[in-house]
């Protein structure tokens, strides 16, 4: 199935490499039938959730068989207290009512545990259920953080939502009530099956002849059932997206009274639910009277047969042997088919529930099969030391220097990376003690001459590589779809401490080259090295954290403004964070607010302005610290003046430090050691601005474009 | 002026109470971030939303918690508000329980016709009874079947349908919502209204119709065929249900604010998931994947909890039912023996073991039905508190009222802003706007600059009437905002925000929203006029390509463009750009402000732009500063009189010095273009 959901969700990537064909057949793309029915094997999988809890369950379905037999007894105690107790007492001048007493206390207690029985099941279920539905909870969303930027991009958040909600609530009433009723209910049949048996067993084979077919007409029944309560999840998923996705835009809605034409849109989806809904429920609530019914035929059949058999003399055979029918037989035996049959109907009674559970299931495990992001980087980061000689060292506490451990057998550029031996050093013995430390790198080059291929040296043992913000792009190509290529052949590096401006029309790739260096999305072609390692050989979350980003479109999260700057580095203390808020020029406005820091703001942040949201993101990148750091388009919101002041604290900040700058403004990008001029995918242009002013090419006809408005 | 933004901070609280010193940790107790009135804090903007009224791990609810739980609790007539949705399922809902009823009927007469083909017809040895009442019975399990079917369907309609027309309703409603509706509740919350709780009263709705005539049919012949067996003991079948009843009406009044508060924390898991998803580039640059889990993982803990909670509570609610059945059976068959025994098993004189067979399989049939309804009971307990929350966005007033008699004709596109003060919140101290006036003629152009947090969005806002002002007034050709019917106001208001959005859609779709009956070649128009249609024309699709969720797979400029196309395609009277070419580059947003003058000469132009350029060749530009307007006048005359706009000015332009010298040649033979659009 995996296979089938990859292939959908692929035809949707970010930016401008759009889908291929308008695939609405439901109002919603990326989606195809296979989100629309219960796949095989989601029963057993949910089973194995609640098989966390096996012990409990073994204990629920003792206790749910005690409480059966105790029901089963109080139908059975009816014969015995008329035959062994009232009928010896009748005529009886002074009746003795004792034994009578002591049945009815036995008794008593037999009700009294399976009335404790069935209340320590329910109370154990409720662990069982919850638990399981919190397992699967936390699992789904903790699996969700591993996937692939892919697939966020290509699905309707409101979808994804809905299974968190919609589709986890469906097990909660299939697991708390449906399944102890239904095996409660199996038991029941299992005992009559077998008190029908000791009976007759040509019978016996009648009934189950006929349950058998019943049965197979009742699975058709579910599966055609099963495939409508798929389609209402998935379409209460649809429901969902769009909900969402009019709230929140909402603004846009209203600005353009578009209120009407979006209430339709609404229902035409409401619609479908509507349809799927009541087939679903149609089919299910149709179940319980075949079954009843069908029941009343197996009855008149089995009496019709059973009278033939029994006037006619015919022999029977049952579990305790043979003998002829007798009219006694055929009267408990009929007794004992409603016994089978009614509890059959409940369970089928149950399967509305259980269906809808499962096909909630199903979309669920559709996200847990989702593949996650590969991370099979190796090469980590650890905090380090630098000693005078150049030797790096391991550190384990805090050294506010970093160095990547690279373990034997990666390839890395010895022109570039500044790399000790582990454990060099450990002996105080410095640099000579068998460490290589290759520092040839940074014979000056010019940006312009693509990077010529380096001293490429496999580590023979684990080696240590000092973080310094190296960062090279050699002759990239990228692809979101195969065959719709995005950037063609890009070779750019950035050194420690350089400032590299991208530039360029929109949609000419700049903010993809960036999804590649933190490898939200990778590389067809080329490589792509940081301090001379390939950022493929690199552990995902190493690498991002290695590299600071600040977006455009600020996403803050529901918590304090204080908060919100930690997110870039839990551990920062509050003097820290307000430090970076000074910087990014938020302390200001922030000290503003109703409660300052502590001012609690939701995440779509609506009660500030879009350049206060973005001062805040990039303090909470200024307090995250990172090596490099990315900014797309980071100030646009942000008034010019403002922007200055943020920039040169940023400049202070990124003292030393690599910065990747994506800006329209030219103004912003200025002071850039290196700009690249993007057009197509393509580097067309390369070099700092006076550089780029005197080549008179795209560069300058950009800048003198904004020049001409004087 | 603008003044720097670090002005603020000298500035800060001038009338109010120095807010919380964040470096303090003793001034913020956690548990309470948002607990103080709001009227003792200086507000500059819409007041802080709390989403949870838990802090991270404290339990203390803040006023607008509390206010939500309250409102969340449920009122009287709540289930005839929601039986208003019915509409035309009405019917349905009243054939499906008659059907059922029909049902019954034919199932409780089944025993009896077992009884006789048993007596008659087996025990007698009389096949010819045999197939008389098996044929009764086959016909008796017909019309069961044909009942059953009808009824099932009748119920599956019915509920579908309601809770079609309870999402349609609550849709529908919250479309009305203007902004502080809205943040009355939250987007998640509005969502799981929307789909989870309507599930779960349509779940209960379902059952309760299925249910509610067919158990008391069952349970009322149950104890009649009783009585008239015997009078004692079916007095005896009476004495249980105000037991029961009370033990059920106990657990679900215990039950109802636990599930009440389980049903909000789903839509804070709700807005967590969405914001978790809307952020999720952020959240994988930081590695903030762990702190995202066990963030998730807190409310997942607390659903957790309280659904255990609420469900131990009724996991009371079988064993009550448990208890009563087998009371009842030992109270039967204690007095059923004293009694046989006293009439010695005659029925002349009295009770007799088949009566006593009867009258516990009439005490079985009883309690199956209670049993049934307490089902049905534990469904709606649970369904209460959805309906509550249900009732709660269907009772919320608007905000935003228009007169009866509103004008639907805008005259002309004259803006004028007569002494308008705005709050977002009522009670913040500080206006976001503070007694602005301002005036701007029909055709001509305005220029908006400020800096960070001017409140240049929010008094954009005001024009389309997204906000309603708090005092003074804003007139749109020469009427009241407040008096035009709100459709007629904003079809001629035209504004691209400056938060873009698309829609999920084709890129014709979302430029149609501009106008649903523009055709081909007048999409395609306006996008040229937004410096759009070149881009579109690259992709493969061109204007059938799918636009994701939000735009994402546009780049931020190209975004923009669409979004200007977008309203252009409207035609409006006013046209509002609020910082909508950050991300375009100035050679196309100087061909898109060109393209404006040419093409819809007539139309009054608010521009918002941190770069001057955009807005230097305006009829009227006006620098605004912290709610208030601190200068205006045209370009020439702002680089006169106000010593910030020079500074910005030349800050923008002061770059360009070097490559005038550089390249003045090239820059002044493309002067021209500029030039153009001055008049």
């Amino acid at each position: 199935m995996s296979d089938a959901t990859a292939t959908s969700k692929t035809t949707a990537p970010k930016t401008t490499a759009p889908k291929t064909t308008r695939q609405r057949a439901k109002g919603r793309p990326g989606m195809n039938k296979h989100g629309m029915r219960i796949n095989p094997g989601t029963t057993r999988r949910v089973i194995g959730y609640m098989m966390h809890y096996r012990w409990r369950l073994a204990l629920v379905a003792l206790c749910i068989i005690v409480s059966a037999a105790a029901q089963a007894g109080a139908s059975l105690f009816l014969q015995r207290l008329i035959d062994d107790y009232i009928l010896p007492m009748i005529g009886a001048a002074d009746p003795n009512w004792a034994p009578l007493l002591r049945a009815l206390t036995l008794m008593a207690a037999l009700y009294l545990s399976g009335i404790v029985c069935t209340y320590v099941y329910s109370r154990l279920l409720i662990t069982v259920e919850q638990g399981t539905l919190k397992t699967i909870r936390d699992d789904m969303f903790g699996h969700m953080q591993k996937l692939p930027l892919r697939y966020f991009d290509s699905t309707p958040h409101g979808d994804i939502m809905s299974r968190y909600t919609n589709d986890a609530d469906t097990l909660r009433q299939a697991i708390s009530q449906s399944l102890p009723q239904m095996f409660n209910s199996l038991i029941s049949s299992l005992a009559a099956l077998i008190a029908m048996m000791v009976l007759s067993l040509p019978l016996t084979g009648i009934v189950v002849v006929f349950s058998v077919a019943l049965f197979a007409f009742v699975r058709v029944l579910t599966t055609r059932s099963g495939r409508f309560f798929g389609e209402q999840q998935h379409e209460l998923a649809d429901v969902n997206a769009f909900v969402e996705e009019s709230i929140s835009g909402q603004k846009v809605i209203k600005v353009f009274t578009h209120e009407a034409a979006t209430q339709k849109d609404f229902d035409k989806r409401n619609a479908s639910l509507y349809e799927a809904t009541r087939n679903a429920n149609y089919y299910g609530n149709i179940l319980m009277p075949i079954v009843n019914n069908m029941g009343y035929l197996l009855y008149v059949l089995l009496a019709v047969v059973g009278a033939a058999l029994a006037i006619g003399g015919a022999g029977n055979v049952s579990l305790t042997g043979a003998g002829a029918y007798t009219t006694g037989t055929i009267v408990s035996f009929l007794t004992l088919s409603r016994s089978f049959v009614n509890p059959l109907g409940e369970v089928s009674q149950q399967m509305t529930s259980v269906l809808m559970a499962l096909a909630g299931a199903s979309r669920i495990f559709e996200l847990l099969d989702e593949k996650p992001e590969v991370n099979d980087g190796r090469v980590t980061i650890v905090n380090a030391s630098v000693l005078d000689d150049g030797t790096i060292r391991e550190a384990d506490h805090r050294t506010d220097q970093w160095a990547w451990k690279v373990p034997a057998g990666v390839r890395v550029r010895a022109d570039i990376a500044r790399m000790s031996p582990v454990g060099a050093g450990d002996g105080g013995t410095g640099a000579g003690d068998g460490g290589k430390i290759v520092d040839t790198a940074n014979a000056d080059r010019t940006q312009s001459a693509p990077a010529a291929k380096g001293t490429v040296v496999v580590t023979p043992a684990a080696t240590l590589v000092r973080q310094r913000g190296d960062i090279r792009l050699n002759h990239v190509n990228f692809s979101y779809e195969p065959g719709h290529e995005v950037l063609h052949d890009i070779t750019l590096f950035a050194k420690p401490g350089q400032k590299v401006a991208l530039v360029g029309a929109t949609g000419a790739g700049k903010t993809t080259i960036t999804n590649l260096i933190n490898r939200f999305y990778d590389i067809d072609d080329g490589e792509i090295l940081y301090d001379g390692i390939n950022v493929k050989d690199m552990d995902k979350t190493d690498l991002r954290r290695s590299l600071g980003i600040v977006l455009q479109d600020v996403n803050l999260f529901t918590g304090t403004v204080m908060d919100n700057i930690r997110y870039g580095n839990l551990e920062a203390s509050d003097e820290d964070c307000i430090r970076a808020a000074k910087l990014a020029n938020a302390d200001g406005f922030i000290r503003m607010l109703p409660h300052g820091y502590r001012t609690r703001i939701s995440g779509s942040g609506d009660g500030l302005s879009q350049g206060q949201r973005q001062l805040i993101s990039i303090a909470r990148a200024a307090v995250a610290d990172p090596p490099a750091m990315i900014l797309d388009e980071a100030t646009s919101s942000i008034d010019t003046r403002t922007e200055e002041i943020v920039q040169s604290g940023m400049d202070a900040l990124m003292e030393g430090r690599t910065v990747f700058v994506i800006a329209h403004r030219l103004s912003t990008v200025r002071n850039a050691d290196v700009i690249m001029v993007m057009d197509h995918g393509r580097i067309i242009e390369r070099g700092n601005h006076d550089e780029l002013i005197a080549q008179r090419g795209q560069y300058y006809q950009l800048y003198t474009g904004a020049f001409e408005l004087e | 002026m603008v003044r720097h933004s670090d002005d603020t901070q000298r500035t800060a609280p001038d009338g109010g109470p120095n807010p919380a010193d964040p470096a303090d940790p003793a001034a913020a107790t956690p548990a309470t971030p948002a607990a103080a009135t709001p009227a003792t804090a200086a507000t500059t903007k819409k007041s802080y939303k709390v989403n949870t009224p838990l802090g991270d791990d404290g339990e203390p609810l803040d006023a607008e918690a509390l206010q939500e739980y309250t409102r969340d609790q449920g009122h009287k007539g709540d289930y005839r508000l929601i039986g208003r949705s019915m509409r035309e399922y009405r019917k349905h809902a009243i054939l499906a329980p008659a059907y059922v009823v029909g049902e019954a009927i034919v199932e409780i007469l089944i025993p009896t016709f077992m009884a006789y083909l048993l007596d008659q017809g087996i025990t007698a040895g009389n096949m010819a009874r045999v197939w008389q009442w098996g044929a009764v019975l086959v016909a008796c399990a017909i019309v069961s079947l044909v009942c059953g079917f009808a009824s099932g369907r009748e119920a599956a309609i019915a509920a579908a349908g309601f809770s079609k027309n309870l999402r349609h309703d609550l849709f529908e409603k919250a479309q009305g919502f203007s902004f502080t509706n809205i943040d009355h509740f939250s987007t998640g919350s509005l969502i799981t209204r929307l789909t989870t709780d309507v599930t779960n009263v349509q779940m209960a709705f379902q059952m309760t119709i299925r249910t509610v005539f067919r158990a008391p049919v069952l349970a009322v012949c149950a104890w009649i065929f009783a009585f008239r067996i015997s009078h004692s003991i079916s007095v005896v079948f009476l004495a249980v249900i105000p037991v029961l009843l009370v033990a059920l009406i106990v657990i679900a009044g215990s039950v109802h604010p636990i599930f009440v508060r389980v049903f909000h924390l789903y839509d804070v898991l709700n807005n967590n998931v969405e914001e978790n998803l809307a952020g999720i580039r952020v959240v994988k640059s930081f590695d903030r994947e762990e702190h995202e889990d066990s963030k998730f993982m807190r409310i997942s803990q607390r659903i957790y909890d309280g659904f255990c909670k609420a469900e131990s509570r009724l996991a009371l609610n079988p064993p009550a039912m448990l208890l009563c059945e087998y009371t009842l059976m030992i109270a039967i068959a204690w007095m059923g023996a004293k009694q046989i025994v006293a009439s010695g098993n005659d029925a002349a004189l009295g009770l007799t073991t088949g009566d006593l067979t009867s009258l516990v399989a009439y005490a079985m049939e009883l309690l199956m039905s209670l049993m049934m309804i307490s089902m049905v009971y534990v469904m709606v307990i649970i369904s209460r508190a959805s309906v509550a929350r249900i009732c709660a966005v269907l009772r919320e007033e608007p905000t935003m009222t228009v007169p009866a008699d509103a004008a639907t004709d805008v005259k002309d596109g004259s803006v004028e802003f007569s002494h308008v003060t705005f709050r977002y919140e009522e009670t913040s101290e500080e206006p976001v706007l503070d007694d602005v006036s301002l005036s701007v003629p029909s055709g001509s152009t305005l220029g908006i600059v400020g800096g960070t947090g001017s409140a240049k969005s929010s008094l954009v806002q005001l024009i389309p009437r997204l906000y309603d002002v708090s005092s003074g007034f804003v007139r749109v050709g020469g009427h009241d905002v407040r008096d035009y019917d709100l459709d007629a106001l904003r079809n001629n208001v035209g504004m691209v925000l400056q938060k873009n959005t698309l829609f999920s859609g084709t890129i014709a779709e979302n430029l149609r929203w501009g106008n649903p009956n523009a055709t081909d070649e007048e999409v395609r128009h306006a996008a040229e006029l937004a410096q759009a249609d070149e881009f579109v024309q690259g992709f493969p699709d061109k204007y059938n390509t799918m636009i994701e969720q939000g735009g994402t797979n546009v780049s931020g400029g190209q975004r923009q463009r669409l979004c200007i196309a977008r309203v252009l395609l409207k035609k409006p009277k006013v046209l509002i750009l609020d910082d909508s070419t950050s991300a375009v580059d100035t050679k196309t947003d100087a061909k898109i402000r060109e393209a404006f003058a040419h093409e819809i000469p007539g139309t009054t132009t608010i521009i918002i732009a941190q770069r001057i350029s955009s807005v230097q060749d305006a009829d009227q530009i006006i620098v605004m500063d912290r709610g208030r307007i601190v200068a205006r006048g045209t370009h020439d005359e702002l680089l006169r009189s106000c010593e910030d706009y020079r500074q910005i000015w030349q800050s923008q332009t002061k770059s360009m010095a070097q490559p005038q010298a550089a390249g003045a040649t090239a820059a002044d033979a493309t002067t021209t273009e500029g030039g153009a659009d001055h008049e």
